[in-house]
């Protein structure tokens, strides 16, 4: 399936977050880092979460941190960070997060083979959990690499 | 059959609702169409839809519908969306 390509510049492993706000601008950073998306994205994608509340917590431990396609976005991209503490997203059932993905999609149209690579790799229920405890930016990439 | 997925953007969670809804609508032999979309387009698509897949922050803002409203906690979790749609639908 067609996940978007994880260059080590979208990784981040072991950050350190005071609340979601800021582990969403450290997705939003990384995708900004490897030319997925312009500055202002981690404003929108936290925006989201102001408007709709913490639904993007859409797994235990995971948080999909996204916006709608927009002039923010240069290209499909895919950032990871993993949390050395976990933080709230005051999700009723899925806090605290420890893996946060950050997504920016250009096109709707496309999205969906996108979403299916992301369905192939968190299917797996041990996925979150190892990327959570992945050491190096390396062990990140091979743990995507191996289930897309 | 018509199901559709509601998240805020309309594109990566109610996209994920839907792949996986699909995947586990097939094993299950059913035959559905399921749409993405995000709650602003809600009243454009959901037509005679029979089911809305969604999260619990949803909920209100979907309101009043004819629609049965699941909501679904862990996205991947291929085995919460076969036990929740098969009571749906059932």
């Amino acid at each position: 399936m067609s996940l978007p390509p994880l260059p080590s510049e979208a990784v981040v492993v072991g950050a350190t977050a005071a609340d979601w706000r800021e582990a969403v601008r450290l997705a939003g950073a990384a995708l900004v880092r490897s030319g997925a998306a312009r500055e202002g994205y981690s404003d929108e994608m936290i925006r989201m979460i102001d408007e709709h509340g913490p639904y993007v917590v859409i797994a235990p431990g995971l948080a999909l941190a996204h916006a709608r396609p927009g002039p923010d976005v240069l290209a499909d991209g895919l950032a990871i960070v993993t949390l050395a503490t976990p933080v709230e997203f005051g999700h009723p059932h899925n806090d605290p997060v420890r893996v946060v993905l950050g997504l920016a999609i250009k096109s709707a149209d496309r999205h969906l083979a996108t979403v299916a690579g992301l369905a192939n790799v968190f299917n797996d229920s041990s996925a979150i959990q190892d990327l959570a405890e992945a050491t190096s930016v390396e062990a990140v990439q091979a743990i995507m690499e191996e289930n897309r | 059959m018509k199901i559709v997925a509601i998240c805020g953007a309309g594109i990566g969670s109610s996209g994920i609702l839907k792949v996986n809804a699909e995947r586990v609508l097939k094993r299950l032999d059913i035959d559905a169409v399921v749409v993405a979309a995000d709650i602003a387009s809600l009243p454009a698509v959901i037509g005679d839809a029979q089911v809305i897949l969604t999260s619990a922050e949803f909920v209100e803002a979907i309101g009043k519908t004819f629609a049965d409203v699941v909501v679904i906690e862990n996205y991947f979790d291929t085995a919460e969306l076969t036990t929740k749609l098969e009571k749906a639908l059932g």
